[in-house]
């Protein structure tokens, strides 16, 4: 096997479509055989991942790299930044607005749930710049 | 069982994803915060949620859950039934809190196996 990479645009406040990036790279990773636990992580990764662009960024793009030792997931928007980047790995931080935690989002678990099914996890961001995941599962341990 | 099965009680309604109902059902998840549903939520459940937007649907596929169950009556939006349709995810309705319905499905689950 080669290389697979994918790369979805995620709109900010689109509700409407949000989740379709992280349902599309699923159905692209069954296809691909990819054992159902590994899909599983990256399902929650991506999905949240890509809340946090609709929900708090300018909007922003996810990328996904397969090839044949992991699965490289990338989430890169257009700010606002985090200003405390170990404060929003907190579990249950979270700035969500009321609209928004009435919808069920806002537990402040996202980054969390992104740490904990990655193999290899960094955050940076950068005020008025850019907020970046980077997270990687091996397909093999 | 199935999801099908469900639908012995009389009470439970299917709102969208009728393809959906042969699926395998093999226990039950209840939760409204999206993020802890995400974390728990197993393949082939059953959600109990009364949450009913179209990211619902999203987090019920991603983890490849039996169906949805909309407790308390809580009726899904246009743009959700679509999904669900899509996607052949039964989605039933009751007016039963999830307290009620999770005592439902226990019962209907030592019936069916
Ligand atoms: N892409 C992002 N851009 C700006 N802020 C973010 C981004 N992702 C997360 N955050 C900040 O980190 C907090 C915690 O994120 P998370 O753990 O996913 O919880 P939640 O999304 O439920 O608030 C958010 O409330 C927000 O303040
Ligand atoms: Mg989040």
């Amino acid at each position: 096997m080669g290389t697979v990479n994918l790369a979805f645009h995620v709109a900010k406040e689109d509700f409407s479509k949000a989740g379709e990036a992280s349902s599309s790279i699923k159905k692209t990773l069954k296809k691909l055989g990819i054992d159902s636990k590994i899909i599983r992580k990256v399902a929650i990764v991506t999905y949240e991942a890509e809340m946090n662009i609709v929900i708090h960024s300018h909007g922003g793009k996810i990328t996904v790299d397969i090839d044949t030792e992991k699965i490289k997931i990338q989430a890169i928007d257009q700010g606002p930044g985090i200003a405390d980047t170990n404060k929003a790995m907190e579990i249950g931080f979270s700035t969500a607005t009321q609209k928004v935690r009435e919808l069920g989002f806002g537990a402040g678990m996202g980054l969390p749930n992104i740490k904990r099914n990655s193999d290899k996890f960094a955050i940076s961001s950068e005020i008025d710049k850019y907020t970046k995941i980077e997270s990687s599962i091996y397909l093999t341990k | 069982m199935k999801v099908k099965d469900l639908l012995k009680e009389e009470s439970f309604t299917v709102i969208a994803g009728e393809k959906g109902l042969d699926k395998e059902l093999e226990g039950v998840y209840i939760g409204d915060l999206l993020s802890w549903v995400m974390a728990h939520l197993q393949e082939n459940e059953a959600w109990i949620t009364i949450q009913s937007h179209v990211n619902v649907i999203a987090v019920a596929v991603l983890n490849d859950a039996a169906c949805i169950l909309l407790a308390e009556g809580a009726y899904l939006d246009e743009d959700a039934k679509k999904k669900a349709d899509q996607e052949d995810l039964a989605v039933i309705m009751t007016s039963m809190s999830a307290f009620e319905l999770a005592v439902k499905i226990n019962e209907l689950m030592k019936e069916n196996g």
